[in-house]
């Protein structure tokens, strides 16, 4: 297990990267990560070393709701090798943290467990063997209790089935427009359904891992893997009892996060046993482990009743949501929040009623997961327009067109669409394109079943189906969203050099690349280096919500903004003219009017630096109105659609998605390479949900914590895409931009559904379909 | 836990003698992974890998004899026009990565009802050669050889030397389930190999009992009931009904999975449609010789 000792220090942390290509906004220079990655070679958190350094390790519960009656780490901790073995009572600070300011999370269990894999006690030893050997002679005294795992049974009885003390529901989020009840009594068609949406898991490659190093002032350096580092500070420093610059966080290398590094894992427990033994303590979950380390997407059961006219005019929405949040509060208020504002998509409604719920429950913990609420509507709500195509003898492409919103348009929360919303034009777009070319059959990888060879061409049958999804770009419901920048210009050997800092966490997106295009496009100058994320520059926020294009680009671009302006101010003292008339391009101050170069950023430069740092902020949004729902909770809003193509075994249930085609608009192209790859990823995450992805949970039980029973998709599972960017500028965001990351997640799922509807004719009011839904007549 | 790396089979031998306590390592694509996840914790690990004559195969007297450290993909690229099912069934396995370590000594080894090796083995009606130092060699059907989840019929002090199995005689189908297109545990699975010359059908049915097991019910129905001499069609109602008995042999269990009904249903078609490709590349070889 020991690997060789390399130079003293964490070395294997990443530096700062010298920004590859020399690519501006709008070009697609290549990822500095991506060769190591591919090559093996990138550091990940996982990787962290450090001379000397102890190991950690977590003893969970193995019961989802239990008493503890006592610990006894006594014999854990003569075990030799080990140094350190702590309970809630040696937690130092405030015993409690939470990510979204509800800190009901006890850093260690406290008298009781309230899910599967709760961290109950935790030690350090010089050895990961050792550690794993000494937490096997702690012995825990449990009482075990009877779990509560239903949620619709915690709605029914709140107070009677607590898992916290507030209660059972951790928000309730009700939507009101018009009236309902009168737009019943009109309606000339009505459909009905009820879905179920299982727990998916962001299922990240590189599980999480970090390291503590006591530092000379008695406080703490943390190496960790995460999505927001100054978030994490606020909830390390008060558990560790230490002041918030006491504590210095360096983003370690990220092996995806998806949503499940917003919450901490191992930070405070690693914190807790590097102050308690005072020598550095590396953390680093096993795979089985990653599975409780982390929250998940909320399982979602779900209600809908349309009504519309004859002609496929919705007239109402009567809708029931309820997400399964599991024992602690997480981000479970705003996911409830989106499923809400989000519940019925892009469609215009004049009548609506939505009644969303979270709910506690001794359940896996869930929380962020890319697509954040609207995922699970999303399946929903397309479900439904296809029944009410049915219903209405219109087409599936044609009932959604004939009920589309477009710029100006109201959601359910009375908010207005204010920038381009072009659906009826995307989805006109997505019906044009060509349908994929038949597969070789003869290539049994071309079929259902794979090289597995369930069948040789018996029972293929081939199916269409379409999905539409709308989602909420950065923090929505009154956040004050902000990232921060520090930009610095100057000239090293010779050359003008720029330094971008900021706190953004790369996790595997492109961050890094496109905070270096937003340089190189404002300050005219090639040479760009991205700094190591660290807390030693502002707060950037969450690589999440699909913001950092948005937020963070914003704030490169703020800080550029302001460099390029002390530049030209400085240019122009030595040139003798106004700043006004000056601009820079390809590293030369150029008078703009007559195009005429006047000399180079490096002759202006000289020995001095600029430096500035630049706040970014979005227009702020509104808490939605408790009662109605109303309000305008969210900045931005993007659009995507599919169109999924699948071979079915419907003999066997087995599917072969054949093809997925989108159209999403993103408001300005910063790099094609990463969007595409951004696009293809999250259909890919969408069809893991559609046909396999699916944390089995029973009693309160997680049943396959591994890669071996959670599936994920491969390389022969995800076809090739058929791809379609629009670009309709968004006046308030930089360049124009539409966040990009999660809208893709939304629809294909639905898609691919409706897809083997289209070739099964079975109804699939669930996800992730199984192959017993298709072949078995009693399945959902 | 004791690292034990012999480089001679007698030398393996002596040592498991020794030690009946160690783990056999071959590909260590199983081991490892238990080991890792703590989910056992032998008091030795016995690795096989150095040990040359195990990852060699040779004919004779119209057998093969297969060592039982041969990876899956040198048997797919040495063995595969010789012994088809278990190449199909060894295409199923795991990654690439996988391939080139798995074995099937060591999907022996582990004799987990699920794998992929065992029902071709079945079909095909091969026979493992096993080895102890005190009682030399010792030669088991491979439809004795499974005993119990995850039991064999090896003694403490036995090691598996290799599989005996005569090149295809006729054509041989292997097809799984499973919920993804590559990389996937067996739901259920199912090989057929056919045995004109004996006129006789073999099967294997996997992932859908307490351990592979062969369908005789079916076999005897397919052997009956196939054309052999004149190689006519089978005919639909034949090939439901050799399904029926394949899912009747099975005793499928609910699990993470997969539910029993489905196995039960999915077995059904897969041996279906196995022995109607099977009869169907019989019938038009022997049009071939006309």
């Amino acid at each position: 297990m020991a690997t060789p000792a390399k130079t003293p220090g964490p070395v294997r942390i990443p530096g700062g990267v010298a920004a590859p290509g020399r690519g501006g906004i709008g070009e697609s220079p290549l990822r500095p990560d991506g060769t190591l990655k591919v090559a093996g070679e990138f550091a990940y958190a996982s990787d962290l070393w450090m001379d000397g350094m102890l190991w950690g390790a977590t003893l969970r519960s193995p019961h989802p709701r239990a008493l503890i009656r006592s610990i006894d780490i006594g014999p854990a901790l003569a075990l030799p090798g080990v140094l350190a073995v702590l309970t809630h009572e040696d937690v130092p600070g405030r015993k409690m943290f939470g990510i979204d300011h509800t800190e009901d999370q006890p850093v260690l269990a406290i008298d009781q467990v309230r899910h599967q894999g709760e961290p109950v006690a935790l030690v350090a030893a010089d050895h990961p063997e050792t550690a794993r050997r000494a937490m096997s002679l702690i012995a825990v005294d449990y009482a075990v209790l009877d779990p509560i795992t239903d949620p619709r049974a915690v709605i029914a009885d709140p107070e009677g089935l607590k898992v916290q003390d507030r209660g059972g529901i951790t928000r309730y989020q009700p939507v009101r427009v018009g009236d309902v009840d009168a737009a019943k009594a009109a309606a000339e068609v009505v459909v009905s359904g009820e879905y179920e949406v299982g727990i998916q898991d962001q299922a990240f490659l590189g599980p999480e891992s970090g390291l503590a190093v006591p530092s000379d002032d008695g406080g703490i350096d943390l190496y960790v893997s995460t999505q927001w580092l100054h978030n994490d500070l606020k909830q390390i420093a008060p558990c560790l009892g230490l002041s918030e610059d006491q504590v210095h966080l360096t983003l370690a290398g990220v092996g995806g996060a998806f949503g499940g590094r917003e919450d901490l894992s191992m930070q405070i427990h690693a914190g807790m046993l590097a102050l308690r033994t005072g020598r550095p303590v590396k953390m680093s979950y096993n795979r089985y482990e990653s599975f409780f380390g982390h929250v998940h997407r909320h399982p979602a059961w779900m209600r809908y009743e349309y009504g519309a006219t004859g002609d496929g005019r919705l007239v109402y929405a009567d809708v029931e949501i309820i997400l399964d949040g599991g024992a602690y509060t997480s981000s479970t208020m705003n996911v409830v929040g989106n499923a809400a504002s989000l519940g019925v998509g892009p469609y215009e409604i004049p009548n609506i009623r939505i009644d969303a719920y979270g709910v506690y429950t001794n359940n896996p913990p869930c929380g962020a997961m890319r697509g954040f609420g609207a995922v699970q509507a999303c399946f929903a709500y397309e479900s439904m327009m296809d029944r009410l195509a049915a219903a209405c003898g219109l087409g599936r492409i044609e009932v959604r067109r004939r009920n589309a919103v477009s710029q100006g348009s109201r959601l359910a929360t009375g908010q207005v669409i204010e920038s381009p919303a072009p659906l009826a034009e995307m989805l006109a777009r997505l019906e044009a394109m060509p349908m994929p070319a038949e597969p070789d059959r003869s290539d049994l990888r071309n079929l259902p079943g794979g090289v597995s060879q369930s069948t040789r061409g018996e029972g293929v049958v081939r199916g269409v189906g379409y999905g539409v999804g709308l989602k909420n770009i950065c923090f929505s419901e009154g956040f004050d969203d902000l990232s921060t920048a520090r930009v610095r210009l100057e000239v090293i050997g010779g050359e003008a050099s720029v330094l971008v800092h900021t706190a953004a966490a790369e996790v595997g997106q492109g961050l890094v690349t496109v905070q270096a295009q937003v340089a190189r496009t404002e300050l005219g100058v090639q040479k760009v280096t991205i700094a190591p994320a660290d807390d030693r520059v502002g707060d950037a926020g969450s690589s999440s919500a699909s913001r950092q294009s948005y937020m963070t680009g914003g704030a490169v671009k703020r800080a550029c903004e302001a460099v390029r302006a002390e530049l030209l101010a400085r240019a122009g003292r030595r040139f003798g003219c106004p700043a006004g008339e000056l601009g820079v391009a390809d590293g030369k101050i150029v008078r703009l009017a007559a195009g005429a170069v006047l000399g180079t950023v490096e002759d202006v430069l000289g020995d001095g630096a600029i430096e500035e740092t630049r706040e970014f902020h979005h227009r702020p949004t509104a808490r939605m109105d408790p009662v109605t729902g109303q309000g305008r909770s969210h900045t931005q809003l993007a659009l995507c659609v599919h169109r999924a193509v699948v071979d079915v075994d419907v003999e066997l249930g087995l599917v072969k998605v054949v093809e997925l085609a989108a159209v999403q608009d993103v408001g300005k192209i910063l790099n094609r390479l990463s969007l595409e790859g951004q696009i293809h990823g999250g259909s890919a995450q969408g069809l893991g949900l559609a046909v396999m992805e699916e944390i089995v949970v029973s009693g309160g039980l997680v049943r396959n914590p591994s890669f071996t029973d959670y599936l994920i998709p491969t390389i022969l599972d995800m076809p090739p895409m058929r791809l379609d960017i629009l670009e309709n500028p968004d006046p308030e965001a930089p360049y124009g931009l539409r966040g990009a990351g999660e809208p893709p997640t939304l629809s294909s799922t639905p898609a691919i559904v409706a897809a083997i509807r289209d070739a099964t004719g079975r109804p699939l009011t669930r996800v992730p379909v199984r192959p017993e839904h298709i072949t078995l007549p009693e399945a959902p | 836990m004791d690292f034990l790396r012999p480089v001679t089979w007698e030398d393996a031998l002596a040592a498991k003698a020794a030690r009946p306590g160690a783990l056999p390592l071959q590909g260590g694509t199983d081991v490892m992974v238990e080991i890792n996840f703590d989910a056992v914790r032998p008091e030795a690990l016995l690795d096989l890998t150095r040990v040359r004559e195990l990852a060699e195969w040779d004919e004779a007297d119209g057998r093969l004899r297969v060592g039982a450290g041969v990876p899956y993909a040198r048997l797919i690229a040495e063995l595969g026009d010789r012994l088809p099912g278990l190449a199909q069934a060894a295409r199923t396995v795991g990654s690439p990565q996988i391939r080139n370590r798995g074995t099937v000594g060591g999907n022996l080894g582990a004799a987990s009802p699920a794998g992929d090796g065992h029902p071709p083995l079945l079909a095909a009606g091969a026979v493992i050669e096993v080895e102890s130092e005190a009682r030399g060699v010792r030669m088991i059907p491979a439809d004795g050889f499974f005993r119990g989840v995850k039991r064999n019929a090896l003694e403490p002090d036995e090691l598996i030397r290799a599989f005996w199995i005569v090149p295809a005689p006729g054509p041989q189908y292997f097809a799984k389930i499973g919920t993804r297109n590559a990389m996937v545990i067996a739901v259920c699975s199912f090989a057929v190999a056919l045995h004109p010359d004996e006129r006789r059908v073999g099967t294997g049915v996997g992932s859908a009992a307490p351990t592979p097991r062969r369908a005789p019910a079916a076999e005897e129905f397919a052997a009956a009931e196939l054309d052999w001499d004149g190689r006519g069609p089978l005919s639909p109602a034949a090939a439901r009904r050799f399904g029926e008995l394949v899912a009747g042999a099975a005793a499928p269990i609910d699990d993470v999975r997969g539910t029993a009904a489905y196995r039960g249903h999915a077995l059904a078609v897969l041996a279906r449609r196995a022995l109607t490709w099977a009869w169907n590349d019989h019938r038009a070889e022997g049009k071939e010789a006309v």
